[in-house]
């Protein structure tokens, strides 16, 4: 097989041809200032205004909470500083999990320094918040709790609804970074008690260089940047026209179908999770049932999951241990550390993520080089052969 | 190449430019190559000049990408940690003077690298390293390349057979000027960049700190004395010192003062002038031969103390427990514990071992 096989979907993926198709006027002709009163700049006013609608849709959101940012990162910044800065009269305390991106989870740490306490749950061994920790872990200072939707590396599902209705009682703001969820999962903020939630565009075949913030009316949030009155002042910086339409136009195709994709993906997940833990000492990490229909992530036992991307990579098949924002650290996964494996068995793991591109013939090629590959590592693995 | 199927070859790449143009000579010879660097010290702070930092990490990729092969980063930290920072820490700690890039390319480089590769279906490990490597009457030999001014021989004397079967130094026939000039003809980013000195994981060189802040070590500060053991000062603690060291030793004398010995059981520093920190013999141990199997009986050979010194003649015995009796025919200036002896033929490697004693 010389096409590459895309098994990466978590980290990022492809511009779809709609997507492309409606973004190109404002790569070319179109290429007013949102800003400008004249018509060209009214062209782009316009796109934006429908790709603010198509987000607020897709979420059943209202579009005046919508603000478009440059990134899944950036927003979660923008949520967790400016709900701390902005109510930090109220009190100084945030909750959050162990397992969130590092977007949050660095950005918690950045605000300790300034005096900020930051509480990180535990997950248990599937990878799930406890909401009885959850509620121990309250304060009355507490302003705002922050946890991930959907995990990006071992695709667990949080109790979103229990935590938004604790939130509410509690009178704390609740963030939830969805950028693994969108597209995933069908979200009706209606029905959740959701005050803040992060997406990015890439993950759901819109570009790269855009992403959104919902903020819920009446939360009181102190801006990142300072400029211009675009995003009501909110969230100054010449609009990414193109960006904005390419991702509202990404985020209406991806919820559109939403029960039908869940059932593709599940198959595929499902055929992909039976037969790798055929390969003996394999073991699957997060829970079996609530997680991201696309997600499965494995550990080998006695082997590092780099030498198995390596060697996928020979045959031209994409994939990730951990996840991509940190496959330039050493360090075993925080998530894997949090579910409780031992330092030995995080540094073995393989995260495959499905889109609706993928097929079980491509499973099927992976599934035939995998055996052998594990074999091979695992007849060099120092540990493995102590353990025979 | 003769073979069909183009041999495979996994070459350590530190950003540097010896392993740049080696990758781009073994990409020029038809090898399939593939590029890694081996993540082997993460810290905050960076050091430019020393061969693994993150820039590093940057510098290399850019190589590869413009050599247009494939490109990883591996993690080697817990390796590195064990046999080479915690040796160091250990053998300063004892009172000598240890050698950890030779530690590095034993343990790291031609044992984890290779194995790495070996399970990756690859053919060879390549470095950038000027050394080179030749297959002669059933032995394989480590011989010093066309570079004899950048020889790195010294510190690649315990590869085995095995390791050297595998190994390819892509710089063996060219100088360093050759290397700088191909580097400069293709454009490559690093063709400037100076040759990296110090120890990569200490910063400023000042191997104090570093042990003070990465061991148990508590500061034990004791006597400076003479050869006949009159106190002539004090230290703050032994692991700041080498033998032959004569800076910083804080005492006035009317004649320059070196250190000649180390004493961690009293916890002493001895130190005296030029003509007493000469020496003729010493004993080797953990040794490993290359170009013979075993020594048998006594040798002429011409041998290296010391990574920057200058080889001298001398005779070596074998003497019990595999240990190497070595004799100079002169005085060599501070004969170091826990650094190597090399012993040479003309260009070839003989073997080597780690300096235990001196006389």
């Amino acid at each position: 097989m010389e096409k590459i096989v895309f098994f990466d979907n978590s980290a990022t993926t492809p511009i779809s041809e709609k997507v492309l198709e409606a973004m190109m006027p404002y790569l070319t002709s179109s290429y007013g200032n949102a800003s400008s009163i004249y018509s060209l700049g009214r062209d782009s006013r316009k796109a934006i205004d429908k790709a603010r609608d198509q987000v607020a849709k897709a979420l059943n959101g209202d579009s005046k909470e919508i603000y478009f940012t440059n990134s899944g990162t950036e927003s979660d910044n923008w949520a967790i500083k400016g709900v701390a800065y902005a109510n930090k009269d109220k009190g100084k305390h945030i909750i959050t999990s162990s397992i969130e991106h590092h977007a949050v989870l660095h950005t918690c740490k950045h605000l300790e320094k300034q005096g900020f306490e930051v509480t990180y749950l535990p997950v248990n061994k599937n990878g799930l918040v406890e909401i009885k920790d959850l509620i121990e872990a309250i304060r009355p200072d507490t302003i705002l709790i922050s946890i991930m939707y959907a995990n990006n590396e071992i695709g667990t599902v949080q109790p979103i609804e229990e935590i938004g209705e604790i939130a509410k009682e509690k009178n704390i703001y609740f963030h939830t970074d969805a950028v693994q969820a969108i597209g995933n999962i069908d979200i009706d903020l209606q029905k959740l008690n959701i005050d803040l939630l992060s997406l990015s565009g890439h993950k759901f075949n819109g570009p790269k260089g855009i992403g959104a913030l919902y903020i819920k009316n009446g939360t009181k949030v102190e801006n990142l940047l300072h400029g211009g009155s675009q995003e009501k002042g909110k969230r100054p910086s010449t609009e990414n026209v193109a960006g904005i339409v390419g991702l509202g136009k990404a985020i209406e195709l991806a919820t559109k179908d939403i029960a039908k994709k869940e059932k593709y993906l599940k198959n595929l997940r499902e055929y992909a999770i039976e037969n790798l833990l055929k390969i003996p000492h394999t073991i699957l990490n997060g829970d079996r049932e609530r997680r991201l229909p696309g997600n499965v992530n494995v550990c080998f036992e006695y082997i590092e999951g780099e030498s198995i991307l390596l060697m996928l990579d020979q045959h031209n098949i994409c994939a990730s241990s951990g996840s991509a924002c940190t496959s330039g650290s050493l360090d075993p996964s925080h998530v894997l550390l949090a579910i409780g494996l031992p330092h030995e068995i995080a540094h073995g793991s393989l995260r495959l993520t499905f889109s609706e591109r993928n097929t079980k013939e491509e499973i099927d090629y992976l599934l035939n080089l995998l055996p052998a590959i594990i074999q091979r590592l695992r007849d060099m693995s120092p540990l493995y052969n102590q353990a025979k | 190449m003769d073979s069909n199927k183009k041999k495979k070859v996994m070459i350590g790449m530190s950003g540097g430019v010896d392993s740049s143009v080696a990758a781009y000579i073994l990409k020029q010879k038809g090898y399939d190559v593939t590029g890694v660097t081996m993540q082997i010290w993460q810290e905050d702070k960076e050091q430019e000049g020393s061969c693994c930092s993150l820039t590093a990490v940057e510098d290399a990729r850019r190589v590869a990408t413009k050599l247009d092969i494939p490109y990883y980063v591996i993690n080697f930290k817990k390796v590195f940690d064990e046999k080479v920072i915690q040796y160091f820490i250990k053998e300063y700690l004892a009172g000598r003077t240890p050698n950890p890039c030779i530690a590095c390319n034993r343990y790291v480089k031609f044992e984890e690298f290779l194995n790495k590769a070996i399970s990756m279906d690859m053919d060879y490990v390549a470095t950038g390293h000027y050394a080179k490597v030749d297959y002669k009457d059933g032995r394989y030999l480590l011989m010093k390349s066309a570079s004899k001014k950048k020889d790195q021989t010294y510190v690649l004397y315990n590869l085995t057979q095995e390791q050297l079967s595998k190994t390819l130094f892509p710089l063996e026939d060219i100088t360093k000027e050759e290397v700088r000039a191909i580097a400069k003809e293709l454009k490559l980013n690093v063709a400037s960049k100076p040759d990296s000195q110090e120890i990569c994981f200490v910063e400023d060189n000042n191997y104090g700190k570093f042990l003070e802040e990465n061991s148990t070590l508590k500061t034990k500060p004791g006597d400076i004395i003479d050869t006949k053991g009159k106190l002539l000062g004090r230290h703050n603690g032994i692991y700041n010192y080498t033998i032959g060291q004569r800076k910083g030793l804080s005492i006035s004398s009317n004649k320059p003062l070196f250190v000649i010995d180390i004493d961690p059981i009293n916890n002493q520093i001895v130190v005296g002038d030029d003509s007493e920190g000469f020496g003729k013999t010493l004993i080797a141990e953990d040794i490993n031969l290359i170009a013979i199997e075993k020594l048998t009986e006594e040798r002429r050979v011409s041998a290296k103390i010391r990574y920057a010194a200058q080889e001298s003649l001398a005779l070596i015995k074998p003497l019990e427990d595999d240990k190497i009796l070595v004799k100079f025919d002169t005085p060599q200036r501070a004969i170091t514990p826990g650094q190597a002896v090399v012993f040479y033929d003309g260009d070839i490697v003989l073997g080597g071992g780690t300096i235990v004693k001196k006389d």
